[in-house]
């Protein structure tokens, strides 16, 4: 099964076309990692899925993007909603100045979630799940700036966990860590893989070959080539694929 | 060694472009102290802002009238200010078009530079009179001179907390959107407290404007020495009083204006100390991170 289906999208940022007849399907429950030198236009990809692009003005798109079979730029589609089944993780930590509480429980709330035990039951296992937990389970009433960039970036996949959303889009998670920092992100999209539908950008290839199941490679907007990770990385398909891989240019 | 020295210059020349206009300023103050001096002495500093009648000719040289004005005609300003401006700063930081956004900041701003004259004048030619077939009496008023000052220190206070709220980063932002939480709840739960500092900021810079405002308020607020009743009376503040009686002013009685400026000027200094504690407050307490 496609969790979801993306059918000749293409995405302009003023004048300038950005994502060129983009077609790719993402099954269900497995993670998908999207690698591609830098400015290819993963970020702007990504952010059509939970259409974060609509708060760009100069951002136009056309085409279709298709989740669980319903268009998701069809007006009658609720924004809101669309999110909160779409979660995301950005490219850079971006917690809110709020306590480490605060922040996880920020989406329950929203989302109309009033009970206090409900809430702090929640946060716990949002952040045991994000490998957080031990590490700040003494101190959830402090600001959550004070954390490592590491830590950050873990509370806020703890966050994005924490609504249940059905798909989690990853744009170069661990871009900022430590290796140590990296494993145990990397861990956690293990451990998530079966719940949830994992898309992942990375600039790494090892980690795209630890951590998915399929793999995208992006360049100057287009999808040059999607294949299962370990065929792309043994056997690629295209000559510009596998120049990238093996690092010849990008 | 040339270099060396030009660095020199240039760190000593601030330093004393720097002390020298704190030393203009205490000056200032001294000068203000010294021709207030003699009230304080002898009429007494208790019965100079206590006493309730202000009487020149008889040696009557109360102030309380009109600290009680200053502070009800500013309040009330700022109790109709505040959640005004807030309103529309939301608006233009988070909600207007862009397009809007670029006529209405210019313009707002351009408010802030119109002399308070002409605030004053349109009170006296248009408020007073609707006040008086409003509601009676004679319309110069309280109501009036805070409406006036309202209309004042909005621009400031607008310009300022959309300012604040617009520099607070767009991560923050898009972090609440992503979570699925609508526009409303993102202004509500992360721009608006992360924006609390400039926003208290700009509201201190809107509450000087009113307690300093002069001409506009003796325009309009009737200037009587009496403690209000309702917000239809007519009060006096203290920078009217000084503005009002400076021209023929001799002896104690100047002596009594003066103190009145120091009057003025201690409770600024209070009500601004008062600001900044909670500015301090709430900066330490973001620093920390409880927003
Ligand atoms: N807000 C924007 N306005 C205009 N152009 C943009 C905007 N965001 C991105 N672009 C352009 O779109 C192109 C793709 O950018 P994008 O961020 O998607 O690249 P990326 O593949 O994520 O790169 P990286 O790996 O460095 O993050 C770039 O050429 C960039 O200049
Ligand atoms: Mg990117």
């Amino acid at each position: 099964m496609n969790r979801i289906e993306v059918e000749n999208l293409n995405g302009y940022f003023d004048d300038a076309h950005i994502l060129k007849d983009i077609n790719i399907k993402i099954p269900n429950n497995s993670v998908t990692a999207l690698i591609g030198p830098s400015g290819c236009g993963k970020s702007t990809f990504i952010r059509t899925l939970n259409r974060m692009n609509d708060l760009i003005s100069g951002f136009r798109h056309d085409g279709a993007v298709y989740l669980d079979g319903a268009d998701i730029y069809d007006p009658k589609i609720d924004v809101v909603d669309l999110r909160k089944r779409i979660g995301m993780v950005f490219q850079k930590p971006n917690p809110f100045p709020k306590s480490i509480f605060d922040n996880v429980a920020y989406g329950l709330k929203v989302h109309g979630i009033t009970e206090k035990d409900i809430i702090k039951e929640r946060v716990e296992e949002s952040l045991k799940a994000a490998a957080l937990w031990d590490e700040v389970k003494e101190k959830l009433d402090k600001s959550a700036m004070g954390l490592s960039g590491g830590q950050q970036q873990r509370l806020c996949i703890a966050r994005t966990i924490a609504i249940e959303p059905e798909v989690i889009l990853m744009d170069e998670p661990c871009s900022a860590l430590d290796p140590i920092s990296t494993t145990k992100i990397e861990d956690l999209i293990h451990k998530l893989k079966n719940d949830y539908t994992i898309i992942i950008v990375t600039h790494n290839m090892q980690q795209a070959t630890r951590v998915s199941k399929h793999t995208s490679f992006f360049l100057h907007g287009e999808i040059v080539e999607s294949n299962l990770t370990e065929r792309m990385f043994l056997e690629p398909e295209d000559k510009r694929t596998e120049d990238y891989i093996t690092g010849r240019f990008g | 060694m040339n270099k060396k020295l030009g660095e020199y210059l240039i760190e000593k020349g601030l330093f004393i472009t720097a002390i020298f206009s704190i030393i203009i300023i205490l000056l200032i103050f001294a000068f203000v102290f010294r021709e207030g001096l003699p009230i304080f002495q002898d009429f007494g500093v208790l019965n100079f802002i206590f006493g309730m009648e202000w009487a020149p000719s008889d040696g009557q040289f109360g102030v309380f009238t009109m600290i009680i004005g200053s502070l009800c005609i500013t309040l009330l300003a700022l109790i109709m200010a505040v959640p005004l401006s807030l309103l529309c700063a939301i608006f233009m930081a988070e909600i207007a078009p862009s397009g809007m956004r670029k006529i209405l900041k210019p313009v707002i701003e351009t408010l802030a530079g119109i002399p308070s004259v002409v605030y004053g004048f349109f009170g006296l030619i248009v408020m007073v009179p609707l006040i008086r077939v409003q509601f009676g009496g004679t319309g110069f008023s309280m109501l009036s001179a805070s409406i006036i000052l309202t209309v004042m220190i909005l621009p400031t206070i607008i310009s300022v907390s959309e300012d604040a709220m617009r520099s607070i980063p767009h991560e923050y932002k898009e972090a609440s959107l992503a979570l699925g939480a609508t526009q409303w709840q993102t202004i509500k739960n992360v721009i608006f407290p992360a924006s609390v500092p400039g926003i208290i900021t700009a509201i201190i810079l809107g509450m000087g404007r009113a307690i300093g405002e002069t001409l506009a308020v003796i325009m309009v607020a009737g200037n009587v020495t009496q403690i209000p009743q309702s917000i239809m009376d007519p009060v006096r503040a203290l920078t009217s009083n000084i503005a009002l009686e400076m021209g023929y002013a001799t002896g104690l009685h100047y002596n009594a204006l003066f103190g009145t400026a120091v009057v003025l000027f201690i409770m600024i200094m209070v009500l601004l100390v008062i600001a900044n504690y909670y500015h301090y407050k709430k900066k330490v307490v973001i620093g920390g991170g409880y927003l």
